[in-house]
């Protein structure tokens, strides 16, 4: 490529295998992460055709969509789940992949995990049969969501086929106010864009706000990627990037490790590249998110009121606001603050990390869950887990009257025992309020893990400004 | 893969935005480790109602739509989840095309690996063609996927873009792990050059 390049397009050029004249183009899948649910007839596949996994020492696997987050010397009662966590084992045991399984403290949420161990590496590029691996774009990581096929072909040959995206670069200037997250920025750009507005590209987000968060913080965003519709979300990974990574059990070491950091820090896009599409935010502006409705694109500042879907001129958006009200169980009008909620659930790949555990706890210590509130924390994987009761946040989080559990994935997607009964109303900081998601008729209500937890003890959506907390 | 040539069939509309992977099928139907068997599960929530009864409401539960094989749909089709389930069940079900003016990436390539053709068209060709769709089971859709030609009811004809790989495949039925595979030899001097450039990736 000539001339001044985006950090994809560096990216996607140092991966490039083959390309044929019509764009298709075979590209180099540095590292894989398997799990439970969209891997297992992918290795069937395998079997039938008698081809093994190419590069086991470039996958790991883990199970987390379906494991209890209660006690798990007992087993998994579910029979369905049960056979698909033993299937991975066998799996895994069969093609020589390295496995977490439930009961490894390294277990967790697959995105969480990536980071953690050091699997996730600046200017590789990654997969999984996962839609979220967008996370693994806050290390400058070139990382797509798959589906099962493709993570067979991937198993098979190391290398997925793809055409080039498009660039996109949103860019959030200035600072963001106290009690405003990484989860509430995700959330405006969303708002402003739509949950296609990044179809076809992938994304680099860039500007003072996303460089001034912590590389959790940066992983939040590019995790909700995805819910923009992009293929890949990339922030260029700097110095808080590297100090993660360091000592990580599988980050490089020693020369190796210095090396690496040296071509990393290359890693960024040129000053004068061009993008396709460019969006701007003020951070200043942000105020912090909710959703309303049941796309992650049903989103305003927790200050505003429930939209008339009257106010709304295209015809179709309209259908989709009344269906989405109704659904709901919303009036248009209603105060967002009024809204009451029957549970609380913080945890997912969005929100389960340390910081995260953090946040909440400081706005838990010293109140308590309103009376007709259940809430639970979930943290994202047994390391995280260890940590936070290190730090004596389990306490924090029991005594203010929250359930502290196992790690998964638990009621982000409800495949375990953890989902909303038909009608419950939760404040989530998951990543997804599609119909259903956190259990069939249960309605969600996206936020960050601090305004979770305010919402929990209020009883009612609540910015967590008004208890006084940053 | 099932190869895709031709296809008349009727097509049923269903005129909502963002359809997403968990609406077509809901995450407590991914516990299963076949592909197959999950047409029965699609659109669950849309199909059934609490008590498992077929809703009759429901577009697909028409007698006009029941043997419906191509769906004319809402903006941003497939998005969220990057659950195969979703396309197989579409296939299970019987679908093998699905007409939109926009559709998810990842559910994009998903279905195209299973013998589904997603065809995207400007908003106005979706409209009338979602027109046609819902004069029932007389008003059939014609799909040419050689021709990339899709034929309304009254006759009028739409022209298609599509990815020429991805038409190659389907028309064919290819399996592209095997065509990857012949590239053996550019993968293994890849991970060579890579040892040298990059040696802790
Ligand atoms: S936490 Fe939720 S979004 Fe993340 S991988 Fe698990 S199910 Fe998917």
């Amino acid at each position: 490529m000539n001339g001044p390049t985006t950090l994809y397009d560096k990216i996607w050029e140092s991966h490039l295998v083959d390309a044929r004249d019509d764009g298709t183009c075979l590209l180099y899948i540095d590292r894989h992460l398997v799990h439970e649910v969209t891997s297992p007839q992918a290795f069937e596949g395998l079997r039938n055709t008698k081809r093994s996994v190419r590069r086991p020492d470039l996958t790991l696997a883990v199970a987390d969509h379906n494991v209890p987050t209660s006690d798990r010397s007992i087993g998994i009662e579910d029979e369905e789940s049960r056979i698909q966590i033993e299937t991975l084992d066998q799996n895994c045991a069969d093609f020589g992949v390295e496995l977490y399984d439930m009961h490894d403290i390294r277990q967790g949420i697959c995105h969480v995990i990536g980071p953690e161990q050091g699997f996730t590496l600046p200017g590789t590029t990654m997969v999984c049969g996962d839609s979220h691996t967008a996370t693994h774009g806050a290390f400058g990581c070139l990382a797509f969501g798959i589906g099962t096929s493709e993570v067979e072909h991937v198993l098979a040959t190391q290398t997925m086929i793809q055409t080039k995206a498009k660039n996109m670069r949103v860019t959030v200037e200035g600072e963001l106010p106290v009690g405003v997250t990484a989860k509430d920025m995700i959330l405006a750009i969303i708002g402003e864009i739509g949950t296609a507005g990044g179809t076809g590209c992938v994304v680099e987000f860039a500007g003072e706000a996303v460089r001034s968060l912590s590389v959790e913080g940066r992983m939040t965003m590019c995790n909700m990627t995805i819910e923009a519709g992009a293929r890949a979300g990339l922030i260029a990974p700097d110095e808080k990037t590297f100090e993660y990574l360091k000592g990580r059990p599988k980050s490089p070491k020693g020369f190796t490790w210095e090396a690496s950091v040296e071509c990393w820090k290359t890693l960024k896009t040129d000053n004068d590249a061009s993008f396709d599409i460019e969006v701007t935010l003020q951070g200043g502006d942000i105020i912090p998110q909710v959703t309303w409705g049941t796309s992650p694109e049903d989103v305003l500042p927790i200050t505003e009121r429930v939209p008339h879907p009257a106010d709304e001129t295209d015809p179709n958006r309209r259908n989709k606001m009344e269906r989405s009200l109704e659904y709901m169980g919303l009036e248009p009008g209603l105060p967002l603050k009024e809204i009451r909620i029957d549970r609380m659930f913080i945890g997912s790949c969005t929100n389960s990390r340390i910081e995260d555990l953090r946040a909440a706890a400081q706005v838990a210590d010293g109140r308590k869950v309103a009376d007709h509130v259940s809430a639970m924390v979930v943290p994202g994987s047994g390391l995280v887990k260890e940590q936070a009761e290190q730090e004596g946040l389990d306490k924090v989080f029991i005594e203010a009257g929250f359930d502290w559990r196992e790690p998964g994935c638990s009621m982000c997607l409800g495949m375990n025992a953890d989902k909303l009964e038909p009608g419950e109303r939760s404040a989530s900081t998951s990543n997804r309020n599609f119909e259903g998601r956190q259990g069939p008729g249960g309605r969600t209500h996206l936020l960050s893990p601090a305004m979770a937890a305010a919402a929990a003890i209020k009883g009612y959506l609540t910015d967590v400004r008004d208890l006084g907390v940053d | 893969m099932q190869k895709f040539d031709k296809l008349t069939a009727v097509a049923a509309p269903l005129p909502i935005i963002n359809v997403d992977t968990d609406m077509i099928i809901p995450a407590r139907f991914l516990k299963t480790i076949k592909r197959t068997g999950l047409g029965k599960s699609l659109f669950y929530t849309l199909r059934f109602d609490e008590n498992g009864n077929e809703r009759e409401d429901f577009v697909l539960n028409k007698t006009a739509y029941k043997n419906a094989e191509i769906l004319v749909a809402g903006d941003n089709f497939g998005c969220g989840s990057s659950r195969e389930h979703a396309p197989w069940a579409l296939e299970d079900f019987g679908i093998r095309c699905v007409i939109s003016s926009s559709f998810a990436d990842i559910f994009y390539n998903n279905s195209f690996k299973n013998g589904i053709l997603l065809i995207k068209l400007p908003q106005e060709d979706v409209d009338k063609l979602m027109e046609g769709a819902e004069r029932g089971s007389n008003s059939t859709i014609t799909v040419d996927l050689d021709a990339q030609k899709v034929t309304g009811p009254d006759g009028d004809v739409i022209e298609f873009d599509i990815d020429p790989y991805k038409k190659h495949c389907l028309l064919n039925g290819l399996d592209d792990i095997g065509l990857t595979m012949q590239k053996e030899g550019k993968i293994h001097a890849f991970e060579e050059r890579l040892k040298v450039t990059q040696p802790w990736a």
